[in-house]
């Protein structure tokens, strides 16, 4: 009854739901052959070959995987600092 | 005529591709095509004793590669349906024995004869493996409701698109239904979100599939079982037949005839 509770409270996700996003993140790497520390290092020098051309924000920059059917995706989000701003500060 | 070849592998080992081929072969053959099945687990033989054809066996798979039988004499035919045989694996060779052009080359010789050649993989990845995919035309992956054999399963379906063999189709086998409603069994809706390949059958678990194996009868020649059905529906689905899933959430017994009466149509 106590699980019960707990789960209807939203306090301990069903296991089966915790073995569906375990899962998820680790068929992604299984298929890409890409460690979280890779895709670290990837968006380290991303960023750096990006910032020789344009002004960014390093710690704006998202880097993600995603998935759709059995074809992975890999997408960036590099917001650009304006032109504008830069001129006036 | 040209036979079709079908095989059925998983990667992870124990989910149930034997069983998977032994009954989709019988249901099959007992819709009148003429079927083969081989066994390609060399040096780990039991599709003979899932059909309970163990007794039968003079020549085996190594045997006709190896041109010590002439294929025919090879051919075991099974006790209750006229129209399956079997080719069974070698026990006491090593994979090493034969190779994928040998496979390539075998089935070609009984797409002559045959409407359906059903191949039963080794679990694994290597030669095992790439043997049994080499002549296929279509590929079922059998997995299970569980991380590991789901991971393993995602592992095949990359390899068999690599080798050109794809797109596989998805075997569910030993869902337990209650286990599901509960939320502690990944359900049939979840595996193919992760997998992300075409569904051809989902297999409730069934304690009649051990008591027909300990019999060598394929559950699927038993008309009531719910695993048989499940299989009997595989095999139509594969001759073109569009049968839809059966329903996995219903509840056996006394509290499922309750929930039913309680909230109709409910679920």
């Amino acid at each position: 009854m106590n699980r019960f509770l707990d789960r209807l409270l939203g306090r301990t996700p069903s296991s089966a739901s915790q073995a569906k996003e375990r899962m998820k993140l680790v068929l992604i790497h299984d298929r890409t052959d890409l460690t979280p520390t890779a895709l670290e290092a990837l968006k380290d020098e991303l960023i750096q070959v990006i910032s020789r051309y344009v002004e960014i924000e390093p710690s704006t920059v998202s880097i993600e995987m995603t998935q759709e059917g059995r074809e992975q995706r890999l997408i960036a989000d590099i917001p650009l600092r304006s032109n504008r701003r830069r001129r006036t500060g | 005529m040209a036979g079709k070849v079908l095989t059925v592998t998983s990667g992870k080992g124990g989910v149930g591709k034997t069983t998977a081929t032994a009954n989709l072969a019988v249901a099959l053959a007992a819709t009148g095509e003429k079927v083969v099945c081989i066994d390609a687990d060399i040096g780990l033989r039991n599709l003979d004793v899932v059909l309970g054809l163990e007794n039968r066996i003079v020549y085996d798979l190594v045997d006709v590669v190896e041109g010590r039988c002439r294929l025919r004499q090879a051919l075991i035919r099974d006790k209750r349906l006229p129209d399956l045989f079997l080719i069974p694996a070698a026990q006491t060779r090593d994979k090493s024995a034969v190779s994928p052009s040998d496979m390539v080359r075998l089935a070609d010789d009984l797409r002559q004869e045959f409407d359906w050649i059903l191949i039963d993989s080794p679990a694994g990845i290597e030669r095992g493996f790439r043997n049994a995919i080499a002549p296929a035309d279509i590929v079922l992956v059998v997995t299970n409701p569980e991380v590991s054999a789901v991971r393993d399963a995602d592992r095949i379906i990359g390899l068999i698109e690599a080798e050109e063999k794809g797109p596989a189709r998805l075997v569910i086998n030993r869902i337990k239904p209650d286990m599901v409603r509960r939320g502690d069994m990944l359900s049939a809706d979840d595996v193919l979100e992760l997998l992300a390949i075409e569904l051809i059958g989902m297999v409730p678990e069934d304690e009649n599939v051990v008591m027909s194996t300990n019999r060598g009868l394929p559950i699927s020649l038993n008309g009531k079982s719910k695993a048989g059905q499940a299989f009997r529906n595989i095999a139509r689905r594969l001759n073109g037949e569009e049968v839809p899933f059966m329903p996995m959430d219903e509840e056996s017994g006394l509290r499922g005839w309750l929930a039913r009466w309680i909230r109709p149509g409910g679920s």
